[in-house]
């Protein structure tokens, strides 16, 4: 089976518009409304995120036949924790400031639905590279809806991108009044929902059926 | 089957646990020196923004931090007992750390029943004096600690010569709940503090974290708005407020200042 294969380019690239774990499969909320108010944690948290979900898979997968089923899921989390660890010390150690700005986020990676979900549904039936692959889809996924809310919300939350002043707000001394729901969780969850609504409007095969 | 014998159940599962730990413990061994470099930094970038010397001190580079501490900040090392400055035993007040301290039994001692959490205080206790060209004292920058509700606040205060009015305060460490304790962090609730007084007629310590809004400093001027919804830690920060500025903190130090009129 070569590295791009159809299956493989399937789980890579399924996970960005035809299954896209935020929009779709509806997991991986919180972060997405905690890390987005600016731009520079989201980046982070994306590319923490997908190097944990692609190398959990890669793990998980690696040894699937022979994990135990009654211990099935200890094991996962005890891997997917281990990574999350790592990841929280290379950024305190990279990008300092930046994961005290995370603060208990990257943590909750752990938690975090998509990398378990991943794990237990695709890598524990899956070989190593395709596993590895879907994590990193997904992960690609999940990147995709956090950095359209996260360039949303602090563009119109604050005038800024990744820290550098677009619009000039008042407090400044220019015209731009910030919108200030932006700077809340909540904006988050309006962003996700028509970022759902249009998708489901160009696919409408994502939309649940009634009953 | 292989697989439900409970002796490869435990074995499979002390190998994978041996190997994550193996793999955490390797990263967390590699990379402690830059992340003690990095925390140390930001606890620098913390007291320069305190100091009111440097603009925006999180913008920094390491040289820029290290240069702004020759130029205005001097630290020094007191006795917390006496309020007396210690040299002899400690030639480089910089690299001396109140947190390692506290974990030795020669250079701490255990504190009396307070209610900021303490355990133990340092014999010794770091201050940081802010000086302007002519070496005069433009203000203290104390640190400070005290348990919130999840974690130990640690951070510093900015004091006015005067030893009572407030210039500053900020957190570099806590584990407070974010949008709740966390907002100890809000630029907008740290402005509340310059202009307020710690001390009453009688030296004592009685700022105060009040529930709901402080009016302004003038009128009350030992009060702190409260943070919603953060009641115990915004008790803990007055708690610890008052016991740093208390007698087993720097009281000693600030009424020595004041009796010998210098600034010093």
């Amino acid at each position: 089976m070569g590295l791009m294969s159809k299956e493989n380019r399937g789980a890579l690239i399924d996970p960005l518009f035809q299954n896209n774990p935020i929009m779709l499969q509806v997991l991986g909320i919180c972060s997405a409304l905690a890390v987005t108010t600016q731009l520079q944690p989201t980046i982070v948290m994306c590319v923490a995120l997908t190097m944990v979900t692609g190398f959990a898979n890669l793990a998980v997968s690696l040894i699937r036949n022979g994990i135990p089923p009654s211990v099935r899921i200890i094991v996962q989390m005890t891997i997917i924790a281990s990574l999350v660890i790592v990841v929280d010390q290379v950024l305190k150690a990279f990008v300092y400031d930046i994961s005290k700005q995370m603060s208990v986020y990257v943590g909750l990676i752990i938690t975090n639905c998509i990398v378990m979900g991943r794990a237990e549904g695709y890598a524990m039936q899956n070989g190593p590279v395709s596993s590895f692959l879907d994590g990193i889809g997904n992960g690609a996924g999940y990147s995709l809806v956090l950095l359209i809310t996260g360039t949303l919300r602090e563009f119109f939350g604050s005038g800024k991108l990744y820290g550098q002043t677009i619009l000039t707000t008042v407090n400044d001394g220019g015209w731009y009044v910030p919108n200030g729901m932006m700077v809340l969780a909540p904006s988050a969850f309006f962003i996700i929902g028509f970022m759902i609504w249009g998708l489901r409007t160009w696919k409408p095969a994502q939309v649940e059926t009634e009953g | 089957m292989q697989l439900n014998n409970w002796k490869y159940i435990v074995g499979f599962a002390g190998v994978v646990c041996f190997v994550c730990s193996l793999f955490v413990a390797i990263a967390a061994v590699v990379l402690k020196d830059r992340q003690e470099t990095n925390a140390l930094l930001d606890k620098q970038k913390k007291v320069l923004a305190l100091s009111g010397i440097v603009e925006s001190p999180d913008s920094l580079t390491a040289e820029q931090v290290t240069a702004a501490f020759r130029d205005g900040i001097v630290t020094e090392l007191i006795d917390l007992d006496t309020g007396e400055y210690v040299t002899d035993e400690f030639p480089n007040p910089g690299e001396f750390d109140q947190q390692d301290a506290l974990n030795d039994s020669e250079l701490s001692s255990e504190a009396p029943k307070n209610p900021a959490g303490i355990a133990r205080i340092p014999n010794v206790a770091t201050v940081y004096r802010v000086v302007n060209e002519s070496g005069k004292t433009q203000r203290y920058v104390l640190p400070i600690e005290g348990k919130g509700l999840w974690s130990t606040l640690y951070g510093f205060i900015a004091l006015n010569p005067d030893t009572n009015t407030v210039d500053g305060i900020i957190f570099y460490q806590h584990g407070e709940t974010p949008g709740l304790g966390g907002e100890v962090d809000n630029p907008r609730w740290k402005d509340r503090w310059p202009g307020r007084k710690i001390y009453n007629d009688e030296w004592e310590p009685v700022i105060q974290v009040i529930k709901g809004a402080a009016p302004p400093p003038s009128e009350a001027p030992h009060k702190i708005d409260g943070l919603s919804g953060a009641t115990i830690t915004s008790n803990g920060v007055t708690h610890l407020v008052r016991f740093w500025l208390g007698e087993h903190g720097f009281g000693p130090y600030l009424a020595r200042l004041r009796a010998e009129g210098s600034t010093a």
